[in-house]
């Protein structure tokens, strides 16, 4: 999947990896971030 | 998922259109993210959101998948994801990401 030109909804996990990051990822693979959310599940 | 996170993809989905949008995951639970990756392409499992029984088909990704973290810029990979990557279980991610809905092989 080219994450290049893509709208990408970045779904973190609190215990995981969090939205923020996953956002500043994608950004630098040319992606762009429309929705970040980092999810708690317990 | 939280019904007020399936209202916002419903409503970037409305916006945008599914072809160009990317659902990228980053929970290391596997329930989490079998239920995350299931909610944007099959529906809401739990049938409680908006998105249950409706079938968005999105494409999903996990931000530990090779593929995925081959297009991110080394250093920001590293800054952002280097550290979790040595405490996760990466191995069984990348495993559940293969039979994430929509795969194929």
């Amino acid at each position: 999947m080219k994450l290049d030109g893509k709208k990408v909804i970045a779904l973190g996990e609190r215990d995981g990896v969090p939205g923020p990051a996953i956002a500043e990822c994608v950004r630098s693979a040319g992606a762009e971030v429309v929705f970040v959310e980092t999810e708690c599940f317990v | 998922m939280d019904p007020e996170n399936q209202d916002r993809i419903v409503g970037l989905v409305d916006q945008y259109g599914a072809d160009d949008l990317v659902v990228v995951l980053g929970a290391a639970d596997l329930e989490s993210l079998e239920v995350a990756a299931e909610t944007v392409t099959m529906g809401d499992p739990a049938y409680v959101g908006p998105l249950a029984g409706v079938q968005l088909g999105l494409p999903v990704v996990h931000i530990l998948e090779e593929d995925i973290k081959g297009q991110v810029d080394a250093g920001v990979y590293d800054e952002q994801v280097g550290l979790l990557e040595m405490t996760l279980d990466v191995e069984q991610v990348r495993e559940a990401a293969r039979t994430f809905p929509g795969r194929e092989g």
